[in-house]
């Protein structure tokens, strides 16, 4: 684990406590049972928390303490698998900061930090990532396209959306128009076609705009997987600690044992480039290389992990009742998005100059 | 044993092969192609049409579902290389078994080699119309991969067993109309103690509980028996013998797993096509992403690998005329490929192959989704990959245990 300082530490002890006690996955089997994308209440406890303005300058209202700060709350909520839109609006945040003009960052940035308003970024033109490109065509102020997978839409009311010549907000509201999506982790999904929609561009961002909002999307989902991970390993652990065959505790065969070595290996230098890639935003160091990192090795351990999650389960881990099967259906979202390992190694490849 | 037909020469297998086809022809309706089969499907039995029953009946009265089994009983009487044939023109013609399940699958084939000709009788001809579902009770819940721990007990009443316990991942024991059971007879032996009973599931006593999966589908339930009356015709074998019949049914279930059945057809249609639709091709006419390309081939050649394998063992059995040691390698590599196969349809497919339900996504996509779900069993059920390399270390390359 990365050294905290104070203020990062009581951060992440703070929402250890809150999901533990007040979110666990009996929470999210509730909410998913409901139908519904997270629970208001919970979300309402987040911006009182302060969670909703970690990363936003205390001018806006938030609390500036940086991306380090926010992964930790993130993989926390990642372990309990807690549904909220909070790195979806997080990163629309990210997004204003980045590139939005004084004005635009008074008008949304206040309302993003108390969560009152939600964002969430509608980049990808098609079901898989393709790096920061769109075909989503601006006229006058006015843009017309689909987005057909938005992560948490229903819940926002201010898009952030890349087209063909920069990244736009669009606010919920005429010549937006939402077609659930319901994908296998039963979240927040939605087809966004614009029509015409009102959007004003995101103009001091440079060029690399839209580049940066996406090392920022892939870091903090990368936080999501790594708490995901934490959790499957030390639900399998103690599952394997637990369950008797051949008159043996299963975590007594010698096969198992290094499995879960093996596993434990792949989970600590998963953390490490998580960890360095939260940093790197913090700093500000060559980013694009850290977010790479971070993504792939998050894409391929979780997937590891949350097959052996089952496998090590065995019968119980295939039923609805246990929760292990619902992190393998999370996961698999996750990896898709903003960029899957193939993806990354070939921009791992292309930043490094071959 | 060689059997007249082995030895028929090809021009025969041109005969039977135009028999097949005019079969298929006169039998066989467009309308199916390509439809599955209700009975081995494992979201459960739809009703049948009128179409498909007449499928089956067809099928049936030729004893073709259940090519290779004796033709007194109600099987096709074919060779193997006569079967060949029979699933060569089938796949041809896009027409399907209607005849599965595990009766067809793993129970049959196990009563043929240890049911009295009494029970064979009753129970083969049944099973090759298809009219009657088996389900396997053998798991418990503390009785998994230790199988031989059950606690399931049949007590002896003189003219019947009294049956009372509980089994588990029960699969389609909703839908079943029997269950061949392994139950405790004896509690001074561990496997000496087990027997190989049969149970009606409508008989009083018994209660099924479905249990949802992952997938969504609930084929499997927790089985409960309450002083539930067995006559003691439904014992297979004689007391005691059950340990061995039953892991006898488990080596035909591994062959379903990683041969016949759901993998066989697997790559019938080709990642790399699958591929292209969804994420292009370059000016070369390749694939558009060369990481995907190069995974598709890497799965392509160990798929074929797995194949020859599989065939290689099958030779080598013919030979010897036993079990053939590389047989025990084939569940582990079948069911990986399996779970490989699913696992990188999601990835082509993004987030189109992860749809849950509703909109924005086809039939075939949302299939896909609960299959690979469902898939993750592969490895866990009919003795999981880390039990396979247990009995794969122990028996054949003589580990021993620590002591
Ligand atoms: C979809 C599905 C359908 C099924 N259908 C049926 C059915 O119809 N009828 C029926 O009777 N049963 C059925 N089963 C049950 C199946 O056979 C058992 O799940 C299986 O035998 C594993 O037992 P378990 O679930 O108790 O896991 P456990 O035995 O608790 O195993 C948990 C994990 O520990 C590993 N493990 C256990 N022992 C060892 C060891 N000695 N060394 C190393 N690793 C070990 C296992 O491989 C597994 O990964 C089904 C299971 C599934 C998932």
């Amino acid at each position: 684990m990365a050294v905290l300082n104070e203020e990062q530490t009581m951060l992440r002890d703070m929402a250890q406590e809150w999901t533990k006690n007040e979110s666990p996955v009996t929470a999210w089997r509730k909410v998913r049972d409901e139908g519904s994308n997270f629970d208001p209440a919970a979300w309402s406890a987040m911006g009182e928390m302060g969670w909703t303005g970690v990363i936003i300058p205390e001018e806006f209202g938030g609390s500036d303490f940086g991306w380090m700060s926010l992964g930790l709350v993130v993989e926390q909520l990642g372990k309990t698998l807690t549904a909220s839109p909070l790195v979806a609006s997080s990163l629309a945040a990210g997004a204003i900061i980045l590139g939005g003009s004084q004005a635009q960052k008074e008008a949304f940035l206040p309302r993003l930090a108390s969560g009152e308003l939600v964002g969430t970024l509608a980049f990808d033109d098609g079901p898989r990532h393709s790096g920061a490109v769109s075909t989503v065509a601006v006229s006058e102020g006015k843009l017309t396209g689909t987005k057909p997978f938005v992560h948490e839409a229903e819940s926002a009311g201010l898009f952030v959306v890349l087209a063909s010549d920069g990244v736009y907000l669009v606010e919920k509201g005429a010549g937006v128009t939402l077609s659930d999506r319901e994908l296998t982790d039963m979240r927040d999904h939605a087809e966004v076609t614009f029509d015409g929609a009102a959007a004003e561009r995101l103009a001091d961002g440079g060029d690399d705009l839209a580049e940066a909002i996406l090392d920022r999307a892939r870091i903090l989902t990368g936080a999501e997987m790594l708490g995901m991970a934490q959790h499957v390993f030390d639900e399998t652990l103690d599952y394997l600690k637990q369950r008797t065959q051949f008159n043996q505790v299963l975590s007594t065969f010698q096969s198992l044992q290094h499995r879960m070595a093996e596993l434990f290996t792949d989970l600590e230098l998963m953390r490490t480039a998580v960890e360095a890639g939260l940093q790197a935003l913090d700093t500000g160091f060559r980013v694009p290389e850290a977010a790479c990192l971070a993504k792939s090795r998050a894409n391929d351990v979780l997937h590891v992990i949350s097959r052996q999650g089952i496998q090590l389960h065995g019968g119980i881990g295939m039923t609805d009742e246990y929760d292990v099967g619902f992190y393998l259906k999370r996961a698999r979202v996750l990896e898709a998005s903003w960029g899957n390992s193939g993806f990354l190694k070939d921009r791992h490849a292309k930043l490094a100059g071959y | 044993m060689a059997t007249a037909a082995d030895t028929r020469p090809d021009a025969d297998l041109d005969a039977f092969r135009a028999e097949v086809k005019s079969f298929l022809a006169a039998s066989f309706p467009d309308s199916l192609k390509g439809k599955g089969n209700a009975l081995r499907s494992v979201e459960g039995p739809t009703d049948e049409t009128a179409e498909e029953t007449a499928w089956r009946t067809a099928m049936a009265e030729r004893g073709w579902g259940t090519p290779t089994w004796p033709k007194e009983y109600g099987g096709g009487g074919l060779s193997k290389q006569q079967a060949k044939v029979l699933q060569q023109e089938m796949a041809m013609a896009g027409a399907w078994n209607p005849i599965g399940g595990m009766g067809v699958m793993m129970f049959g084939p196990t009563l043929l080699e240890y049911g009295s000709e009494a029970q064979k009788q009753e129970h083969i001809p049944p099973i090759t119309r298809g009219e009657i579902r088996w389900c396997q009770g053998y798991s418990e819940p503390n009785a998994g991969s230790d199988l031989a721990s059950l606690q399931t007990s049949a007590e002896d009443k003189g003219d019947h067993y009294l049956v009372n316990g509980q089994k588990t991942w029960t699969s389609g024991g909703q839908w079943a109309d029997k269950c061949f059971c392994l139950v405790r007879t004896d509690r001074s032996d561990k496997h000496k103690g087990i027997s190989f009973l049969l149970i009606d599931m409508d008989s009083p006593g018994v209660e099924v509980k479905p249990i949802t999966m992952i997938s969504g589908m609930s084929p499997f339930c927790e089985t409960f028996f309450t002083d539930v009356k067995v006559p003691k015709a439904n014992l297979v074998g004689e007391e005691g013998q059950g340990w061995t019949i039953g892991k006898r049914l488990l080596q035909h279930e591994r062959t379903n797993i990683s041969g016949g059945g759901a993998l066989a057809s697997l790559n019938a249609q080709p990642l790399s096509k699958i591929a292209e639709h969804y994420i292009g091709t370059d000016e070369n006419g390749r694939l558009a992403d060369p990481e995907m390309r190069v995974k598709i081939a890497e799965f392509e050649m160990a798929w074929n690998t797995f194949l020859l394998t599989a065939r290689r063992a099958m030779e080598e059995s013919k030979a010897k005329g036993g079990v053939s040691e590389i047989s025990s390698i084939l569940k582990n590599v079948g069911s990986k490929l399996g779970q490989q196969r699913a696992e990188m349809l999601i990835e082509i497919m993004g987030f189109r192959g992860l749809g849950w339900e509703g909109e924005g996504f086809t039939d075939k996509e949302l299939k896909h989704v609960r299959g690979w779900l469902f898939g993750k069993a592969t490895s866990i059920y009919g003795g999981s990959t880390e039990i396979q390399n247990n009995i794969i270390a122990k028996r054949i390359l003589g580990m021993l245990d620590h002591q």
